[in-house]
């Protein structure tokens, strides 16, 4: 067999295409001209039929036109002498009669990647600018932009942007679009096409004669117009009124963005303007189309962030259908999470609850953390459902809700007694690393309350060899250590043969290690043990200040009708931030609250050198002593910052990613309490901090990272106005945050 | 904004490629899947994700109206028409245009039509392989491309409205619907030469929003109803009237939602019943009525009901030959095929179900059953097509009404 595209074939196509008789016959020529085509699309070598290619463009027929068209822009970067040769024939087509033609051969000749080729460009192209059909103008506008991007960084010239932007005022519409594509590429370096007051009138004026896709895209042009007065913004959002009724969701959107944008300073218009596309977003929603469907429900997220009751009385809407694909199905569940209240509560929780027994182990999965996420606010009833969801003994089901059973524990204290009643039996479900984990932990943690506890973690101590997964290994090493210290009679001889076999047999470093680690602890006695295990079993705050404080539109309204919604926040930020992301990051967004137990031991060396360098810095911190251990509750640090005035605003440089746990542990060394903390990657990023002085002075400090590589911005509140406590205690936030960010780079 | 358009296989190969800028700069991807291919494009940082899938859904669209239904092979068929195509509406990356008449007039290659695998015969198959064998069976021309190049007249000219309606039902436990949702719309496909003006009339009590009144009766109510940009309402606030100046190709003139409070009863209820043997045994009666007109029937049913997971084996009593039933062991499902079911009729089915195993099997993992059908010549929401008038078209035309009802996602509880 010959293979495809090989030398015969090329050779017989060559005898083909140069047979007179052929070439006399409109339709045989045609399909020796498309067969070279479907040769070249299908990777094959076919740059030896150039010659007789470009011949075959010189005949009367348009398709066989385009099709050769196609081909020399394919193959003139691997030919430009030969491709030179294709100018010349393309050069007589620019003057042909047919407008057809012309913009053809406008477009070929533009769209050859030839150097010296601009020579040949500049004179058609004004022609073409001139012409008097329409068709050719709109490929000659665009005909300069690659011209210009062909010349690379010469010089742009100054009179080809002026004729663009006389060209603005064309009759038609396309024409007036593609003016602003090419200028806006050719003044890529001076920011774009400028949109001043006559022009963004002029265009708000053609706005019926365009396509739905020149609309968006003016639209889009038109976010960077200022209005100067407030009778002209409202001016501009009545001319454009009827965008937001278009049947096309890209307008409707483009639309949308652009009266939250121009409204920036007007919350009521913006606020009307959101419940005006309620309709369109949620008829997209619901489209047939999967994908544009997907796309509406990553924007409606976008909105609940900043109006969490927007879509509450339409939570039947986002109920999954069986036929639905897995991306749908998991953001509709993110979005129930995100309207319920207290009215449709019930109903979204048995919505959810029929999901947790899908065929689909990762939807059913996804649906259980659902109500984990829900139970933050609803907690009996949630927990109620996850507990009922335990009889089922189905592996995947059960270490779901143990996980999300451990969260819960973290996040609300108050349903702990209710969950570890639960526990019990759990152990003989549970296959998997993550599950095993959070049943662990739990058991360590909130031992005291489960009976049995001993005995299932006995269990896993005696199967310890078998065990796969060195995480699960060091997350009970952690918590039989724990539980020693509130059981010691049931678990001495065991935690002595777990520390026996992590330290004599195990073959992974990381749990030898802990292993280790634990051993010399003991050594040092109980107290020792106590202390440094003996964290919260709870956060409560957690969460808690960044859920409440709802974003503005304003954080949101530029990237409305972006990809940013699309991928989502962390995402859009890894995608954007081009080399200076670190891959590593990406996976550290899943280390949240629950691994700060095992994050200790790395800032361990980070302590020592803080305080020592607060030290040395500030060798008289006499006039300020923070003291240690204040427990300062979220509920009651909320009520003081709101209370309080800014004493102090400050910006302190940082680049680079955060680390929450590093900085948390620095503060800690210096006696600032840790209130709440947003995720690493999160942006913005935001912490809140407090600390009380001797005298009950209280400081209440806000951390606010915007985006990374910028500056952090520091607001401090004071409980009694004492400016010299004041400076020291920001010199030692200050020398603090400092050497934080220095160990982060 | 477009950086390279791609047609993909289902399989991933490459069917058509084109680069629409010189330089790459397009890290993002975008794609739309239909008829088993996908359609994508690659874009820069700044695009609106909106336009760039209502750009693909549009293209879909022509490409169908220029090249009849979708398929590997009619993509590869009609390569150079696509080609074609595509360089007219997309010049550097930017859309050009995407009406169906200026492209009409710019293309100038032939479609080459194939034929689609399938070994029944088309005549009898309408929308979505429904057989409808009333009085209004659409003919198969309803699959041909629309759009032929200038010169050459169509063979027949054809109008074919047709009102589609997709169902979404959520019915507890206990019967009571929880959501009952109908997104319908009105499609037309025209094959005769633009510049034909069309009058569509409406069911006369047809309202729209929850207050309007019209007529005596319950009449025919729907939330919410957007109009494509070409429709002209002078006559639809007095008659219900569409006024329309179509062009060839497919439009969709009209799209409605009715939540919650639809007219006509639901098409399916369930009757289930379980009870469980001492011996761990499951056995399950389900009777399924069908509240349907009794002109009207049901075809392609199938239920499915997600069983306990440990359920090695089935026994079945059917109350006809025609239905089948199997256990599905990859999604542990229980699917009952029903090829056509009467209005008014009740079926019913006796599943035994076998457990092995210590232990008895959890209830609460049995159900909730989905049902998928289609409904031939049955609007849900009671909108109907009083008359299609044409104006400045000599003789009369064939026109066609044709109406589908299909289960976008159709959920009984137990």
């Amino acid at each position: 067999m010959p293979y495809l595209g090989g030398e015969e074939a090329v050779r017989e196509l060559r005898r083909a295409l140069a047979n007179p008789h052929v070439q006399a016959d409109r339709l045989r020529y045609r399909a020796a001209v498309l067969r070279v085509i479907r040769l070249m699309a299908q990777g094959a070598d076919v740059s030896g039929l150039f010659p007789e290619m470009v011949k075959a463009s010189a005949g009367a027929d348009v398709v066989q036109k385009k099709l050769v068209s196609l081909f020399v822009r394919a193959q003139a970067p691997r030919q430009p002498q030969l491709a030179l040769l294709a100018v010349n024939t393309l050069r007589k087509d620019c003057a042909h009669p047919s407008p057809a033609v012309r913009g053809l051969a406008l477009r070929s000749m533009c769209g050859l990647r030839v150097p010296g080729i601009q020579e040949y460009l500049q004179q058609p192209l004004l022609s073409g600018l001139r012409d008097r059909a329409s068709y050719v103008r709109r490929a000659a506008v665009l005909g300069c932009a690659k011209m210009v991007k062909l010349q690379g960084d010469c010089e742009v010239d100054g009179a080809l942007v002026n004729e663009l932007y006389s060209l603005l005022r064309d009759q038609d519409p396309i024409v007036v679009v593609n003016c602003l594509r090419a200028l806006e590429e050719i003044l890529k370096k001076e920011g774009g096409v400028v949109i001043n007051k006559p022009i963004a009138h002029h265009l708000l004026n053609r706005m019926a004669d365009l396509d739905q896709w020149g609309q968006s895209e003016v639209l889009t042009f038109l976010l960077r117009y200022r209005p100067r007065s407030e009778e002209e913004l409202f001016d501009i959002l009545n001319l454009l009124d009827g965008c937001l009724k278009s049947s096309s969701p890209s307008v409707v959107m483009a639309a949308t963005k652009l009266f939250l944008v121009l409204a920036r300073d007007y919350p009521h218009v913006q606020a009307d303007v959101l419940v005006r596309v309620k309709g369109p977003l949620l008829s997209a929603c619901t489209s047939e189309s999967r994908e544009l469907c997907f796309t509406a429900l990553c924007h409606v997220r976008q909105i609940l962030g900043s109006l969490p009751g927007h879509f509450s009385s339409h939570y039947k809407k986002f109920f999954c259908s069986y036929s639905e694909p897995h991306y749908i199905k998991c953001q509709k569940m993110e979005v129930l999470c995100e309207l319920v209240n207290d009215e449709n509560v019930q109903q979204v929780l048995e919505e959810l609850k029929s999901y947790c027994t899908d065929v689909s182990v990762e939807l059913a999965q996804g649906a259980i953390f659902a109500i984990g996420n829900i139970a933050r606010t609803y907690t009996d009833q949630c927990v109620g459902i996850l507990t009922e969801l335990l009889g089922l003994q189905q592996e995947h089901i059960t270490s779901a809700v143990v996980q999300a059973f451990r969260d819960l524990a973290w996040l609300c204290p108050q349903c702990t007694d209710a969950v570890c009643r639960a526990l019990p039996g759990c152990e003989d479900a549970i296959q998997d690393s993550e599950g095993k984990q959070a049943l662990i932990w739990l058991l360590g943690t909130h031992g005291e309350k489960v009976p049995n506890a001993p005995y299932v973690l006995e269990d896993f101590v005696e199967n310890v060899k078998m065990e796969m997964f060195p995480a699960v290994k060091m997350e009970l090493l952690t918590a039989l250590v724990r539980l020693f210290l509130a059981r010691p009679a049931e678990c001495q001889d065991m935690l002595g043969r777990l520390l026996y076999y992590c330290i004599e047999e195990e073959m992974d470093m990381a749990v030898r290690d802990r292993g280790l680690f634990y051993y010399r602890l003991l050594q040092s006695g109980v107290e020792e043990v106590k202390r440094v295990l003996c964290s919260p079993k709870s956060d409560p705050s957690l969460g808690l200040l960044e859920d409440q404080t709802e974003r503005p539109v304003n954080t949101w309204a530029s990237e409305f009708n972006t990809l940013a919604p699309v991928y989502g926040r962390e995402r859009w930020a890894l995608v954007t931030a081009h080399q200076t992301a670190e891959p590593s990051y990406a996976c550290s967004s899943h280390t949240d609250s629950r691994s700060k137990d095992t994050g200790i031991m790395p800032h361990l060396h980070l302590e020592s050198l803080i305080s020592k360098e607060v030290l040395e810095v500030h060798p008289d911190t006499s006039s300020l002593t923070l003291i240690p251990d204040v427990y300062l509750t979220a509920e009651q640090f909320q009520k003081t910052w709101l209370s309080l005035d800014t004493s102090c605003h400050l910006s302190l440089p940082w680049c680079g990613t955060v680390h929450p746990d590093a900085i948390q542990t620095a503060l800690q060394v210096v006696h600032i309490q840790t209130i709440a903390m947003s995720k690493a990657g999160v942006q913005p990023w935001k912490a809140y901090l407090s600390a009380q002085d001797d005298t009950g002075c209280l400081f209440l400090t806000e951390l606010l990272l915007e985006a990374a590589d910028s500056e952090m911005q520091v607001s401090v509140k004071q409980s009694e106005a004492k400016p010299e406590a004041l400076q020291t205690f920001i010199s030692v936030l200050r020398t603090v945050m400092g050497t934080v960010a220095g160990l982060g780079s | 904004m477009l950086s390279q358009i791609f047609i993909l296989s289902s399989k991933g190969d490459r069917l058509i490629h084109k680069d629409c800028t010189l330089a790459r700069d397009g890290r993002h991807f975008a794609h739309v899947r239909h008829s088993g291919l996908y359609f994508v494009a690659t874009a820069a940082t700044t695009a609106s994700p909106f336009a760039l899938v209502e750009f693909l859904n549009r293209l879909v669209t022509l490409l169908r109206d220029f090249c009849g239904p979708l398929s590997e092979k009619s993509v590869g068929a009609n390569f150079g028409l696509i080609y074609e195509l595509l360089e007219e509406m997309v010049d550097h990356g930017y859309v050009q245009t995407t009406s169906p008449e200026v492209l009409r007039n710019l293309v100038h290659a032939e479609p080459v039509a194939t034929k689609p695998f399938s070994l029944l015969d088309l005549g009898s198959i309408g929308l979505f392989g429904a057989e409808t064998q009333q009085s209004k069976v659409a003919p198969s021309s309803a699959d041909r491309p629309v759009l032929l190049p200038p010169g050459e007249q169509p063979p027949r000219n054809e109008v074919f409205v047709d009102v589609l309606e997709r169902l979404t039902v959520v019915v507890a436990a206990n019967g009571v619907p929880m959501k009952v949702d109908v997104q319908g719309e009105i499609r037309l496909k025209s094959y005769l030469p633009a510049g034909v003006e069309m009058l569509i009339g409406l069911t006369e009590e047809f309202c729209v929003g929850k207050s309007e009144l019209r007529g005596y009766g319950p009449g025919v109510r729907v939330d919410d109803c957007s109009f494509h940009s070409s429709v002209k309402l002078d006559q639809f606030e007095t008659g219900r009237i569409l006024r329309v100046t179509p062009s060839q190709g497919e439009v969709t003139l009209m799209q409605y939602q009715v939540a919650d409070d639809v007219p006509s009863p639901l098409p399916f209820r369930l009757f289930p019943t379980v009870e469980q043997d001492p011996g761990g045994r499951l056995r399950l009666y389900l009777k399924l009525r069908c509240d349907l007109p009794p002109k009207s029937q049901a075809l392609n049913v199938r239920l499915q009901l997600p069983v306990p997971k440990g359920v090695t084996s089935l026994a079945q009593e059917l109350s006809s030959p025609e239905q089948a039933a199997e256990l599905q062991p990859g999604s542990r499902c229980l699917s009952w095929d029903i090829p056509r079911c009467q209005g008014g009729s009740q079926l019913s089915a006796l599943f035994k179900l076998e457990v092995p195993g210590p232990g008895r099997p959890s209830l609460l993992e049995l159900g909730p059953a989905t049902l998928s059908f289609e409904l031939p010549s049955h609007s849900c929401s009671g909108l109907g097509v009083r008359f299609v008038r044409l104006r400045g078209v000599p003789g009369t035309p064939p026109r066609w009404v044709r109406y589908l009802t299909h289960s976008d996602s159709y959920v009984l509880r137990l």
